[in-house]
């Protein structure tokens, strides 16, 4: 086989340093052709190879007792119970989604579906964490329409609900939108499958979709920055096809449920390549590649191609020997194509014959195992002055002040995305979107699952660590307000260029407080993922890193929302409130300054109150919870309002300043109401756990009364809350 | 003067539902059929009365929003 | 009573609506594939929601040429009741069993929300066990609603007693606020709300129970 001599230009084309380039040399003894040129290169991009952030993410904790599989296969498992496991992930789909938002944030779903249902799980529900440029950005609305209609179009035709997530705007992310999707499945913990290619002489199998040119070196841009002319270069996008998604699905678990199948991996990233690394590199085994055999679209293709198509909708499998005709009969049922291509060796390498020729020949751990791990300068993010109190004169009075947070674009509801999203499919949809959490019941069972998708940029900017711990400690409370008992995080860490200092210390203190919650808080990491790069011209994005977490509901009928149904409960506040306005919405939004340390974490508070209020929801004391984060209680208990269609009175404490106590976001608290018959017990078992709770209010009434302030309709909080975002879609802002 | 635009993928881009048009046809038992293709047509009526202008125009308004450029490819046709 | 339900490649409401059924009926339910051409006896056929062959070309319309359907023609003029639900209405329209087309919503998006709306008639099998205009609430998840269809059309429906549901918010644009039609027999309904979704207080509502009690009653 003919191939051109590699060159430095084409060594640099394919984002391989020369470092890395001699490393190359070394391992082969010889040098690469260009195939093995393009293995290397998506095999040790950082998108694949994590070289930045492996030696940092090992600081996370990844065990508990129900953990059944951490990080490192393609989902991570976890136990809930009667013989079942949850199963779940979060990745990110950014700059394809910058490029084309349909296709982008279309294929970003179901690259993470594949993930899960590749495990042997039926996913069940999908999440989404989107963060946009500034509202008024050009770009801004064509991204949201079109990510929106893309996460809707895949979601919906595959019939999995998409049933909550996050959207918010900071100009940060101006040229740099991230689209992370979560997608969580539950499968029989006997029957969950794994991806290491074991048993010498098994076939290797693909199945799916045809590949095609889409998206050749697409994980090698996901991790290279962007310059302003790479809206020009429009590399090949890969387009979804969810129809075809949907058939895999079904083919998959029928397949599964004959013993035929030894392992069994979803072509994403680097397509092939990566899969087949991987799953040889997992089983300690080796794999020869007869890369003709794989059913391709177009015509003249070439071995480089097919290794490196990122084409949709794809399985590689490892059957057992004698088995492929079971298993073309289920693929071709559901009209899909089928190929053997392969088998599997104890030769720990990859070798890859193209019509009887030798187009690659390469040892996978080295490959695989070996690439590189940067140790990277990181310098730490300057501390920010703590503002606790009083933060200066206001331009507004709290009144105005809510009104304006209630429909401020991180704060206004999201209504507009999730009605777009079909939120119902699969009839087990108990907590829709909107709430803290989501909950979907466990098929056929009396439990539920909850999820939910965190994060504060704005805090991870001010002070990576607390706003790390924060995140994690916000997914957290978020599953207990709904009364779940959280299980574990999956996490997707969006930054900047790694090759810069700062960056590399926002993403070390962000690990670190992670890593801190997620010890104190028994909520171990099962899965993640990272993306780094997130920047144009030396912009980086904020620190996002997006937390999702997975909670066990073990009875749907101790469970709570947002919304209580009757007047005259009493509204009790858990937690410590000092004020605290640093990095706040309110100092944000109503005094139109990003500054400030941002609220502190205290672990040990935060255990201790989630853990009081999941007892009290447990014990049915609780009518309905709420988790305070953004906007502080005020707006906490406005949504509360709103999701209730009832008013509420707040009675303002004499000593406190009121606007830092009505709008500060002080950590660890949680709003209730709880029927007077059911205070005195509630207030004993806060006193016993050394938590403090007190009555701040009562439930009632078609308005928000607040001491000292005009009363505030439930209409008027709606219209605000409601309106912002239509509006802005509808080009009106 | 009348301007009609054709938009088809570009070559290579995956068109699941010409696909599936395709595997449709031959399941209802029509033969031979291949390369189902799926076009969109877009007819405009326009006030230029210069070709070469009215050309322009419409190359514009193709780059600017008939076609995704991304993924797609035009062609126009103009009728004084 | 003996239903089933079928599946097409790309339905994704087929389990759905037998859980609805077999909780409904309290009898296991057929599940049927969509090359099938030999049909059990069956009392009742459920067509479900979901984007059958990828709503690829038109909306149903693939699947309305697949094998079952001539089977279901077949027994739907011999009297059998069909349910056609969301995807499954827009098959029945392209299948020529109910008059007009589903078109793109008015507001060109997806739209799932729970939506009011009215019971039009109680006098079909579908129908008989809600109070005559009774409104009641049920969710919506589609993007291609927007029920349409000729003047003569419309006046035959109106006349004839034929519209079963109507918004009272509309969601999708469509013509006289319809929701779901009878075929002249009224034995063939198609809907885009989906009863099968609001089966239980837990999972947001009930008001479809009376649908499949009416059915329980009508066939049973």
């Amino acid at each position: 086989m003919t191939t051109p001599a590699i060159t430095p230009e084409i060594v640099r084309e394919h984002g391989l340093s020369e470092a890395e380039y001699q490393n190359i040399l070394e391992i082969l003894g010889r040098e690469p052709n260009l195939v093995e040129l393009g293995i290397f290169s998506v095999m040790w991009s950082e998108h694949c190879s994590y070289k930045s952030s492996r030696k940092h993410l090992s600081k996370l904790p990844t065990e508990a007792p129900w953990v059944v599989c951490g990080p490192g296969e393609n989902a991570g498992v976890v136990d809930i119970g009667d013989g079942q496991v949850a199963i779940f992930k979060m990745e990110s789909h950014n700059h394809p989604s910058f490029i084309e938002p349909y296709q982008g944030a279309a294929t970003g779903v179901g690259g993470i579906l594949r993930d899960v249902f590749t495990m042997g799980a039926r996913p069940v529900a999908l999440l989404n964490a989107l963060r946009f440029g500034d509202p008024s950005h050009p770009k801004t609305r064509h991204l949201v329409a079109g990510v929106v209609s893309g996460i809707g179009g895949y979601g919906n035709c595959v019939g999995v609900p998409t049933v909550a997530g996050e959207t918010t705007f900071h100009r940060a992310y101006n040229g740099n939108i991230l689209v992370n999707a979560m997608c969580v499945g539950v499968a029989e913990a006997d029957k969950v499958f794994y991806a290491a290619a074991a048993g010498v002489g098994n076939p290797v199998v693909y199945a799916g979709a045809k590949t095609g040119r889409d998206g050749i070196h697409g994980a090698t841009m996901a991790s290279a920055e962007f310059t302003e002319d790479s809206d020009a270069k429009r590399p090949t996008v890969q387009v979804g096809d969810p129809f075809t998604e949907k058939l895999l699905i079904e083919a998959c678990l029928e397949l599964m449920q004959k013993d035929c199948i030894v392992a069994i991996q979803d072509m994403g990233a680097a397509g092939l390549t990566s899969s087949s690394f991987e799953m040889a590199s997992r089983g300690g085994t080796g794999i020869e590649l007869e890369l003709d055999r794989v059913p391709l679209r177009e015509e003249g293709m070439v071995p480089y191609e097919v290794m490196l198509s990122e084409s949709q909708e794809r399985m590689l499998l490892v059957l057992k020997v004698g088995r492929e005709d079971e298993a073309r009969a289920v693929m071709e049922k559901w009209g899909l194509d089928f190929a053997t291509i392969g088998h599997v060796t104890d030769t720990g390498r990859m070798v890859i014959r193209w019509h009887g020729e030798v187009a690659a020949d390469l040892p996978i751990a080295p490959v695989s195992g070996a690439s590189p791990v940067y140790d990277r300068p990181s310098v730490p993010t300057p501390p920010r002055l703590p503002i606790v109190g009083a933060a200066g004169s206001a331009p507004m009075d709290d009144r105005d002040a809510l009104l304006v947070l209630l429909g401020c674009p991180d704060l206004a509801s999201k209504r507009w995305i999730w009605e777009q999203y079909d939120h119902m499919v699969m009839g087990d949809t108990v907590q829709r979107p909107g709430g803290d959490a989501a909950v979907v019941r466990v098929h056929g069972t009396n439990k539920g699952l909850a999820v939910t998708s965190d994060c504060t940029p704005r805090y991870c900017e001010a002070c990576p660590r607390t706003g790390g711990m924060q995140a994690v400690a916000e997914a957290w409370r978020n599953l207990i307000a709904v009364g779940a008992k959280p299980l574990a995080i999956t996490n997707c860490l969006n930054f900047g260029n790694p090759e810069r200092p700062e960056i590399m210390g926002q993403l070390v203190g962000a690990i670190d407080g992670m890593a801190a919650a997620c010890r104190a808080l028994d909520f171990p990491v099962v899965s993640g993922n990272v993306s780094l790069y997130n920047e144009t011209e030396g912009r980086a994005v904020q620190p996002t890193p997006n937390i999702g977490g997975v909670g066990l509901i073990e009875d749907l009928g101790r469970m709570t929302g947002m919304a209580w149904q009757r007047p005259e409960l009493a509204l009790v506040l858990v937690g410590e409130s000092n004020g605290w306005l640093g990095g706040s919405l309110y100092l944000r939004e109503v005094m139109g300054r990003e500054e400030g340390a941002p609220p502190q974490v205290d672990l040990p508070q935060e255990r201790r109150n989630g853990d009081f209020v999941r007892e009290v929801i447990t014990a049915r004391l609780v009518e309905a919870c709420h988790d305070l984060s953004d906007g502080g209680l005020l707006v906490g208990l406005a949504e509360m309002c709103l999701a209730s269609d009832m008013g509420a009175s707040l009675d303002v404490p004499r000593e406190a300043t009121p606007s830092a106590w009505l709008f500060g976001e002080d950590q660890a608290r949680y709003l209730l109401a709880v029927s007077p018959d059911a205070l005195g017990d509630l207030r004993a078992r806060a006193r016993g756990r050394g938590v403090i709770a007190r009555q701040v209010g009562t439930t009632g009434g078609r308005s928000l009364n607040v001491t000292g302030l005009v009363p505030i309709s439930i209409d008027e909080m709606r219209a605000r809350h409601e309106g912002w975002l239509p509006a802005l879609m509808a080009g009106g802002h | 003067m009348k301007a009609r635009v054709e938009i088809s993928l570009r070559p290579g881009v995956l068109d699941p539902e010409a696909q599936t048009i395709e595997r449709s046809l031959a399941s209802l038992g029509f033969e031979g059929v291949e390369h189902v293709r799926r076009l969109k047509v877009i007819e405009l009526d326009l006030a230029h009365q210069d070709r070469a202008a009215a050309e322009k125009a419409v190359e514009a308004m193709c780059e600017r929003l008939l076609a995704n450029p991304v993924i797609e490819t035009y062609s126009i046709s103009i009728d004084a | 009573m003996r239903a089933a339900v079928i599946t097409f490649p790309g339905s994704n409401c087929d389990r759905d609506l037998a859980v609805a059924m077999e909780r409904c009926f309290d009898k296991p339910v057929a599940r049927i594939w969509h090359q099938d051409t030999d049909l059990p006896p069956l009392d009742l056929i459920g067509i479900p929601g979901g984007f059958s062959f990828g709503d690829y070309l038109r909306c149903g319309a693939i699947a309305a040429r697949s094998p079952v359907m001539r089977e279901v023609a077949r027994q739907a003029a011999r009297g059998v009741a069909v349910l056609g639900i969301c995807n499954g209405f827009q098959v029945l329209t392209e299948a020529g069993l109910l008059p007009g087309a589903l078109l793109r919503n008015a507001g060109l998006g997806f739209v799932c929300r729970t939506v009011a709306m009215q019971v039009a008639t109680a006098s079909s099998p579908f129908t008989g066990s809600f109070a005559a205009d009774a409104r009641i609430a049920l969710p919506v998840a589609h993007h291609d609603g927007n029920y349409q269809i000729d003047e003569d059309g419309l006046k035959r429906l109106e006349d004839e007693d034929r519209v079963a549901f109507r918004y009272l918010e509309n969601p999708n644009g469509s013509m006289a606020g319809i929701a779901g039609v009878l075929s002249e027999q009224r034995n063939v309904l198609g809907m885009m709300p989906h009863p099968e979704r609001a089966i239980e207080p837990l999972l947001g509502g009930s008001d479809g129970l009376p649908l499949f009690r009416s059915l329980m009653g009508a066939l049973a």
